[in-house]
């Protein structure tokens, strides 16, 4: 009797891998039709799962809501239906290159994201290699685009986000002393505190450094010592799980020392912890909401009209910076699609450099290497008694 | 003299809420030679359901009910998972408590979407309190406390009732004791049940002090908890809880060192690098019996 189901159960098994196996070589080989006629495919490289997945959902939304607003694109005479693609890169410089050969392997004409700079910097290989061009959405950190010709991106260099949130600390609060904190390992962090310990310096500061290990989940004792070393300001530009819990912690310290936030730290969840705190945390970003009434009044309708979008921007209507950035990203792929005429990825790739947009997050050109031109940020603080964020300047760097 | 309180307040909380997790390891591992790897998912588990039952539940009713939750999750595991391989090799029963780990972390992945979700704020243990000039968490304070009337309790239960002394037969010699009818499944199942109960409890301790749970919140704190049931001596209830408040105080005195010093990043290595300085150096533990191999 069991080995007759041993038998059974073996069957059934190498017949669903057939299955598969089959399903999966049909799939691209149709899309590969279709890419020729009236389909243009873009690959969504965003983590959806992982540290990242709440900045990952909101930037794909921002892209989402500009397809449902613009889902033709016309190029080369004949009008294309454009098509969204998504793989999940995890939030994890480990899976990303799997994430990335997979949008490569569904033969998209390019691709958008991600969200964090150190799962770009593990896929951007896998897209020079297959020869397809990258729009990094978010991902701030200079090596992203340094020594890879395939990836561009439309936002600020970490290197210029730093700058400018030490010249804000040393305007706004005469900071003599920074205390610094990021993960250990992760690019993202580790580069912007490289950044800021340089200026901050430069400009005759000090500055105390921390790595925490990844999945810490005790940040008091780094939050105690910021305290009792004496610190101004403290900086921390880590992903939004950590930014949640530090700010929480925080709450509960009672630690008095304002909080200085990179662009990842623009995010729901993390204002919710602040709400109803004596916490102060200001944060650089992209896109203060009220920039673009049109563009507001849209997203929020959107959100609000869409039960799972609704959900991926963390329950409520606050528009975060990343979904703006989304929506200009997917912009300025379209006019991509629109120069080079086709859908075909080298005459993209070829396309970009060219390309210029003025976006709700400001307008949009590329350099050399094939960075945005940009030179202001938006600084934004906290409001702990209404929840929201609110607006506090508009922040140049020192022009270094 | 602030900074030096606050380092050891935290340290002595969090290696409170790794001693909960350890018992748990040490306990089932006295009586199955197993260490169940599942226990630290089982944690996370319980802090998730934590967050749902809240929700929709006044806390005096959910809490009860993620304790009892938690037990029937963790009985359920081992009926299903580590039951049927009772008679199979001990690495079978391993790899099938990898197995559930990994299962428990993806549906957690499945059911929140692999975003960090928020623990509710309990009342009093949220609420914060002044000890010698720094401020710190109720649950701070409360968690070495509880963890110490909850060893006595089980101590209590090992020594002096009658399902304490098969469990103390049993993890003397498996064979004999069911030789000697004891009947050995329903005392691997209370030995689970106590395991689970106690991650639930851990549960709420731990996510009160640090609010953000995702799929893989249990990985660490298990990982560290085995490591603590280890040093102390895997089988001994008193040494898993020694071990963990080692790990947890020392753990947070390595980050809370001067910066300048470089050093706190290895609070993590520390943890590791001194499981493997026990396993070279006495490898039954701090208080573990020293094996005897019989013939």
């Amino acid at each position: 009797m069991k080995r007759i189901i041993a038998v059974m159960l073996t069957g059934i098994m190498t017949l669903s891998l057939a299955a598969c196996s089959s399903a999966g070589s049909a799939a691209p080989a149709g899309g590969g039709a279709s890419s020729e006629g009236d389909v243009i495919r873009i690959g969504v490289f965003e983590p959806s799962t992982g540290d990242s997945a709440s900045g990952g959902k909101k930037e794909i939304l921002g892209m989402q809501y500009a397809n449902s607003e613009t889902p033709t694109v016309e190029a080369g005479g004949k009008t294309y239906k454009v098509e969204l693609v998504y793989a999940d890169n995890g939030s994890s410089a480990d899976k990303a290159p799997s994430a990335a050969s997979e949008l490569v392997g569904k033969d998209v004409s390019l691709v958008l994201g991600s969200y964090g700079s150190g799962v770009s910097m593990a896929g951007g290989p896998k897209f020079e290699e297959a020869g397809l061009a990258a729009i990094g959405v978010t991902c701030t950190n200079p090596n992203v685009t340094a020594g890879n010709d395939y990836y561009f991106r439309i936002c600020f260099l970490d290197n210029f986000q730093a700058d400018v949130l030490a010249n804000f600390a040393i305007e706004k609060f005469s900071a003599k002393k920074a205390y610094c904190l990021g993960e250990n390992g992760n690019e993202y962090d580790q580069g912007l505190v490289a950044f800021f310990t340089q200026v901050f310096e430069a400009a005759g500061g000090e500055v105390i450094s921390d790595s925490f290990p990844t999945n810490n989940s005790d940040f008091t004792s780094y939050l105690n010592k910021a305290k009792s070393e004496g610190a101004d300001v403290i900086f921390t530009p880590v992903s939004i799980a950590y930014a949640k819990q530090i700010m929480e912690q925080a709450a509960s310290l009672d630690i008095g020392i304002p909080f200085l936030g990179s662009d990842t730290l623009d995010d729901n969840m993390v204002l919710e912890a602040t709400k109803d705190t004596n916490l102060q945390l200001f944060v650089s970003t992209f896109y203060q909401e009220g920039g673009s009434e049109t563009f507001d009044k849209g997203i929020k309708d959107y959100i609000n009209n869409n039960s799972d979008a609704l959900t991926a921007n963390g329950g409520n209507d606050t528009i975060s910076a990343v979904t703006a950035m989304g929506y200009d990203a997917y912009y300025v792929a379209l006019e991509a699609i629109k120069a080079a005429g086709s859908g075909d990825k080298s005459a993209i790739k070829g396309a970009i450099p060219s390309v210029k947009w003025d976006g709700v997050s400001g307008s949009i050109a590329f350099d050399e290497v094939g960075d945005a031109v940009r030179d202001t940020a938006y600084i934004k603080t906290a409001d702990t008694s209404t929840g929201t964020w609110a607006f506090e300047k508009v922040q140049t760097g020192s022009g270094k | 003299m602030e900074y030096v309180i606050s380092v050891l307040l935290s340290g002595i909380s969090v290696g409170g809420q790794y001693a909960l997790i350890a018992i748990g390891y040490t306990l089932v591992y006295g009586i199955l030679r197993l260490i169940n790897f599942a226990h630290g998912d089982v944690f996370m588990v319980a802090g998730l359901m934590g967050i749902y039952f809240t929700a929709v539940l006044p806390i005096s009713l959910s809490l009860p009910l993620v304790i009892l939750l938690t037990v029937l999750l963790g009985f359920t595991i081992e009926r299903v998972a580590y039951k049927p391989l009772r008679d199979a090799p001990r690495m079978s029963v391993m790899i099938s408590a990898i197995g559930v780990s990994y299962l428990l972390q993806n549906t957690a992945t499945y059911v929140t979407g692999g975003q960090p979700m928020t623990y509710p704020t309990i009342p009093f243990l949220s609420g914060t309190v002044n000890v010698a000039g720094t401020q710190t968490k109720w649950v701070v304070i409360l968690t070495p406390v509880l963890v110490l009337t909850l060893v006595v309790l089980l101590s209590l239960l090992i020594n002096r009732t009658k399902v304490g002394m098969a469990m103390r037969a049993v993890s003397k010699d498996f064979e004999t004791s069911r030789l000697m009818g004891i009947r050995i499944n329903s005392v691997i199942s209370v030995t689970f049940i106590i395991g689970s109960a106690l991650a639930a409890v851990g549960s709420v301790l731990f996510f009160t002090n640090y609010p953000a749970i995702t799929p893989m919140a249990g990985a660490m704190p298990g990982l560290k908890a085995f490591v603590a049931a280890v040093f102390g001596g895997i089988g001994s209830i008193p040494g898993a809880v020694i071990g963990a408040f080692i790990i947890g105080i020392c753990e947070t005195i390595i980050k809370g060192l001067p910066s300048s010093w470089d050093v706190s990043v290895f609070s993590d290595a520390f943890t590791f690098a001194l499981l493997i300085l026990i396993l070279v150096f006495k490898p039954q533990g701090l208080f573990g019996e020293a094996a005897t191999d019989k013939v």
